[in-house]
Parts: structure tokens; C-alpha cells; sequence
């Protein structure tokens, strides 16, 4: 007798829906797969408007993610080990991003950093620096709504390191910044690689808050997932192509997480 | 390096409080000995400046480390050293980069740095070791690591929190022995932390032994361990601990019962004595001068080569026999017997 018969059979209410749950996840990304235009795909990768959309997509998503790496790891520390009041509400507001519709957050963004906002008058008039429906704007949308999968990582990993090897480096004369940078952050490395990667992965799939914040300019703010969008209307073949980029990133994302998220059981 | 650490300890946190007085000598030892949870480590954490005293001082010649609310310099600035518990080497380091951080922290260039790190590894004898990774190092080697970090930056005061704790028993022994030599050719101030009476009589010169936050004996290991002055203190060095009040040579105890002692002593004593010079007879032994009561075996357990004997009389005490008498006098829970006592068996002292 094998062994999963000893528990009885697995009852049909609970099969049936999980099989059709498995499906009505998997099946459209086959879909997608089955009607790539797998001839063509090698030339339409390689051509003007799908190259421009990739190139700019990848630099806009590894700036957000620099900006996230250097302003999200010193926060994390704040949420994880800083003795500020209220770090609950602290911790509840850097997640608001994560929840909030995109295109919420790219009307906050205008309505801030818009040529006539609470700060983007300044910096207009200061600096004559306008970031709405430039490609700076797409970097900063992105950064928005990605910094939180940072933070989050990165504060989980801090909190559950011991903080008695902080204790350890500072009876042995180093700092805090010291401690930070030798001790604190290579202990942590997983958990920032981590959460690089799935900021990177949110800033490349970003959509509301970049058209809504930075437009849709060929070459200048049209990212990945906006050119499918558009090219859904004109040409669906270009769509899938670019669809397929980003389900193979998506993939790959997936797969060098795989230790912490995927295995085990 | 010739003054003394002087501190006065008094912090507390929630309903507990630690008030214990400190003095460590340059070139000395001083063991706290505590059962878990007596406010050892809260001591250590202070004196490295990792938790800020709330009265009292810590002084160190003409430097004052923690006094509140004047002053209190931060673990960062103290020249102090600690061996850890788990010894907390940094993963992500080779052996030879963990002791060399503490000069680099301190400002050492790279190059001096690593040169001091390996002399210190030297010592310890793990200069091969120097480009391995803590996770693979054995227990021993680990706790070498952890000693050679603490003392390569020259701290004037070397603390050590249960640094033979982590050990398996068959280690422990040449650990010790190793560690003691270190701490002989040591110049500074040492404060072993630990709940284990074999490594403080070991290694240190002077025990300090503390229950509930207070002092409750101090002394060299040798008193200590002949005169112990607490339950707890007479529990880790062996001795069976009875109070009394004495007249010449009779001491009559506190919870009843009597005694004769060979000094002759007046007023408030406690007497000691092994429980190995107790011995159990069927009927009442007659003869040379010595203490004879009846008693009740209340339990037995096996020590290593001895039966440990609860026994329950006026007084109860605890008696060490060898598996052959208890055959013999098919001791069980029960079992009515008589004990005896030589006179010259038994440590009388002052209670104050």
C-alpha cells in the first residue's frame, strides 16, 4: 500500500477547485507562449521600437532600483534598529506604496512634484528642473512605487540578525557607521540581494504610476509594459514579443529566488 | 597600567536590580560567579558600556566610565575586551580578519593591522588557521579566535562571559588550562563571568559570588570553597552548610539539632562539612568522639563513583557512600539509620 493512501483520498471539493485555480494561472501565460510569433521574434527583438522600449526600460528600472538601494537600506536600518517613536506608523506609511493603486501614487506624485506642486514649484524655479513626463519622471515613478519591496526585505533580514554582533563590534572600537558597513550590512547580503532583485523586477513591470507621472513619449518615457499596451492596437504581434521579454524576466526573477520562495515545502 | 577598576554597579529592570561592588587589580582574575538569571551578565554589559549604569560608578584610575548623570563613555571608546558567550566571530571574516578588526576599528593601518592579527593568532596557536571562516572552525579554536580579537587591541580591562560554555565536557578541560595560561600573561584587569565553580576555582584569584543581584561571599576560591556562606555557595563547592549558634565546642543549630565541633567557638557559626564524612550505620556506632543522630533516607542518586544520600533528621543532611555500603544496607527511600559525624570532620567559622 502506498503511503499517501494511509490518510484516505484527498476529497474532490478541494481537488477540483485547486485544478482549476492551477489553470486559470498557468494556462494564459501558455497562451501567450503558444501565440508568440516564434519566426519573427529574433527580428522583432532586434528592431527600432522594441530595442529603444528594452533599453529604456532596463536603465529607468536599475536607476529607480540604485535610488531604492540608497535611500531604502538606510530606512530599513531606521525601522529595524533606530530608536525613533512611533516605528509602527513609520513601518505602516513605507508600505502604503505597496497597496496603493500605481496610478494613485502617479497623481500624488504630480500633484508634489508637478511643475506647479508643493515641491516641483521650487525645484522649477530653483533649478528649472521639471520631472513630470521626462525620464527622469520615469525613474522617479518607478522608485515610488518599488522602494517598499526593499525596505521590507531588507528591515526582515535586519531584524532577524542578531543584533549581539553589533554589540561584539563595538566593544571592539567601531562605530556605528563602522559597525554598519563591515558587520551589520555583509550579514544581511541575502536579504538586500533579495530584495534588489524584486525592486528591479517591480520597477521593469511598472505601469499606472509611469504613464499617469511621466507619460507616453517614444524613446523618452515609453517603458515595456507601456509600449505593449500600445502596440495591442497597432500591431499585436510587436505585444507579445515584448510580453514574452518580460515574462522570461519575470521567470528569471523567480529562479534566483528560488531559495527563499520556491523548494522547501 | 597600576590602578584598579573600581566600580559601584547599581541598575535594575523591571523588579530587579543589581547593586554589586567591583574591584579588579591590574594582573588579577576576579571570577562572578551567580546561579542564571543573579544579574552577572547585566554586570558585564555595564562594564563594556553596553547598558548605562543607573547609580553608582565605574572608574579606572583617573578615568570615569559610567557615572550618572555626569558621564558615560560609549563601548566604542572603552579600552576594554570581551570574549562572548557564543563568542560571535563574524561569519562573513576569516579568522585572521576577526581579530584584526578591532585595530582597524581603532585606526591601525591595514598592513600593521594584519601583522598584530597573526602575532595574536600565533599565540593562540592557530596561525594556520588564519584565512579560515569561523563556521569551520571546532569550538576550542573558535573561543582562541574570540580571545585573540578581545586582547589584540592591548584592553586594560578583558571581560569573558561564559568562555567555556559552548565546549563539549572533553575540551573544556585543555581549554581551560589553555585559557588560564593566557590570562596568567595577561597585564590587565580580568572579570570572568560564569555559573560554573570548577572554571572560576580554576582560573580565577579572587571569587565574587552574587544571587539576586547582591553580593553574597567573596573571597580567594580556596575560602570560598572551605567556608562557603550560602546555600547556593555550599551546593556548588560540595560541603553540606548548617547555621548555628556556638558555646565552647557545642553548636546548637539553627533547626534543630546538635553538634560537636573540635574548635571551640561562642555566638553565631556556620559549620561545614562533606558530605563523604558522614557516614551511615543499622544501630548506633559507639566509640571515638564524634556525632551520632537518627535519620531517614529520604532519596538516593547516583554521582560518578558515589551514591548521594538525602538524608532527613535533626539535622538533614547529605551523605556520599559507595554503591557497596548501599547494597549492604539495602538503603531505599525510608530506611531508619543512624549518621555519624567526626568532630574533626567539621569546619566551624563565624557567620559574620
Amino acid at each position: 500500500m502506498r503511503r499517501g493512501r494511509v490518510r484516505g483520498r484527498m476529497p474532490l471539493v478541494l481537488v477540483l477547485p485547486a485544478v482549476l485555480g492551477l489553470a486559470f494561472l498557468v494556462v494564459p501565460l501558455l497562451g501567450l507562449l503558444l501565440r508568440a510569433p516564434w519566426a519573427t521574434l529574433p527580428e522583432r527583438l532586434f528592431s527600432a521600437e522594441v530595442g529603444q522600449a528594452l533599453r529604456l526600460s532596463v536603465v529607468c528600472a536599475s536607476l529607480a532600483t540604485v535610488i531604492c538601494l540608497v535611500l531604502g537600506i538606510p530606512l530599513a536600518w531606521v525601522l529595524a534598529r533606530g530608536d525613533v517613536p512611533g516605528r509602527g506608523v513609520l513601518r505602516a506609511l513605507v508600505t502604503v506604496p505597496l497597496v496603493l493603486p500605481p496610478v494613485v501614487g502617479g497623481v500624488a506624485l504630480l500633484l508634489v512634484l508637478g511643475r506647479r506642486g508643493v515641491v516641483g514649484q521650487w525645484l522649477d524655479s530653483w533649478f528649472g528642473v521639471s520631472l513630470p513626463f521626462t525620464t527622469a519622471g520615469v525613474v522617479v515613478a518607478e522608485a515610488f512605487v518599488a522602494m517598499p519591496f526593499l525596505v521590507i526585505s531588507v528591515e526582515g533580514a535586519l531584524r532577524a540578525a542578531d543584533p549581539r554582533f553589533e554589540e561584539a563590534a563595538a566593544t571592539l572600537g567601531a562605530s556605528r557607521w563602522l559597525t554598519f558597513r563591515r558587520v551589520t550590512l555583509p550579514s544581511v547580503a541575502p536579504g538586500v540581494v533579495a530584495g534588489t532583485v524584486l525592486c528591479w523586477a517591480r520597477a521593469l513591470g511598472e505601469f499606472g504610476a509611469t504613464i499617469t507621472f511621466a507619460g507616453n513619449f517614444p524613446g523618452e518615457t515609453t517603458t515595456m509594459p507601456l509600449a505593449v499596451y500600445l502596440a495591442l492596437e497597432s500591431d499585436p504581434d510587436a505585444a507579445i514579443v515584448l510580453s514574452v521579454v518580460l515574462l522570461a524576466v519575470s521567470v528569471t526573477v523567480l529562479a534566483s529566488l528560488r531559495d527563499r520562495w520556491v523548494g522547501g515545502s | 597600567m597600576t590602578e584598579a577598576l573600581e566600580a559601584l554597579v547599581r541598575t535594575g529592570r523591571g523588579g530587579f536590580d543589581v547593586d554589586v561592588p567591583l574591584t579588579v587589580a591590574p594582573g588579577e582574575v576576579v571570577a562572578l560567579l551567580g546561579p542564571n538569571g543573579a544579574g552577572k551578565s547585566t554586570v558585564l554589559r555595564t562594564l563594556a558600556g553596553l547598558l548605562p549604569l543607573q547609580d553608582g560608578y565605574i572608574r579606572l584610575g583617573a578615568s570615569t566610565w559610567d557615572e550618572p548623570p555626569k558621564a558615560f563613555i560609549v563601548a566604542e571608546q572603552r579600552p576594554v575586551g570581551v570574549v562572548f558567550q557564543d563568542y560571535l566571530l563574524f561569519a562573513h571574516m576569516s579568522a585572521l580578519e576577526n581579530v584584526a578588526f578591532g585595530p582597524r576599528a581603532r585606526g591601525v593601518p591595514r598592513a600593521k593591522a594584519r601583522e598584530q592579527a597573526l602575532e595574536w593568532l600565533t599565540t593562540v596557536g592557530l596561525a594556520e588557521h588564519a584565512q579560515s571562516r569561523p563556521r569551520t572552525l571546532s569550538g576550542g579554536q573558535a573561543q582562541r579566535v574570540a580571545l585573540a580579537r578581545a586582547l589584540v587591541t592591548q584592553p586594560e580591562l578583558l571581560l569573558l562571559d561564559e568562555p567555556l560554555a559552548a565546549l563539549d565536557a572533553s575540551t573544556r578541560l585543555r581549554v581551560r588550562t589553555e585559557l588560564g595560561r593566557h590570562l596568567r600573561a595577561y597585564p590587565g584587569r580580568t572579570l570572568l563571568v560564569t555559573h560554573d565553580p570548577l572554571d572560576a576555582m580554576v582560573l580565577a584569584d579572587r571569587l565574587v559570588i552574587i544571587e539576586a543581584g547582591r553580593v553574597v561571599q567573596a573571597g580567594v576560591p580556596t575560602e570560598v570553597a572551605r567556608r562557603p556562606r550560602t546555600d547556593y555557595v555550599a551546593q556548588l563547592v560540595g560541603l553540606n552548610l548548617l547555621r548555628g549558634n556556638s558555646s565552647e565546642t557545642s553548636v546548637s543549630l539553627v533547626d534543630g539539632g546538635e553538634l560537636i565541633t573540635a574548635m571551640p567557638f561562642s555566638g553565631p557559626v556556620h559549620v561545614a562539612f562533606p558530605p563523604s564524612a558522614v557516614s551511615l550505620h543499622v544501630e548506633r556506632p559507639t566509640g571515638s568522639p564524634r556525632n551520632t543522630w537518627p535519620v531517614v533516607v529520604g532519596g538516593l542518586e547516583q554521582h560518578a563513583h558515589v551514591v548521594r544520600v538525602e538524608l532527613v533528621g535533626t539535622p538533614s543532611v547529605l551523605a556520599d557512600i559507595t554503591p557497596a555500603v548501599v547494597a549492604e544496607l539495602r538503603l531505599e527511600a525510608g530506611t531508619r539509620l543512624w549518621a555519624a559525624l567526626k568532630a574533626t570532620e567539621i569546619q566551624a567559622y563565624p557567620a559574620d
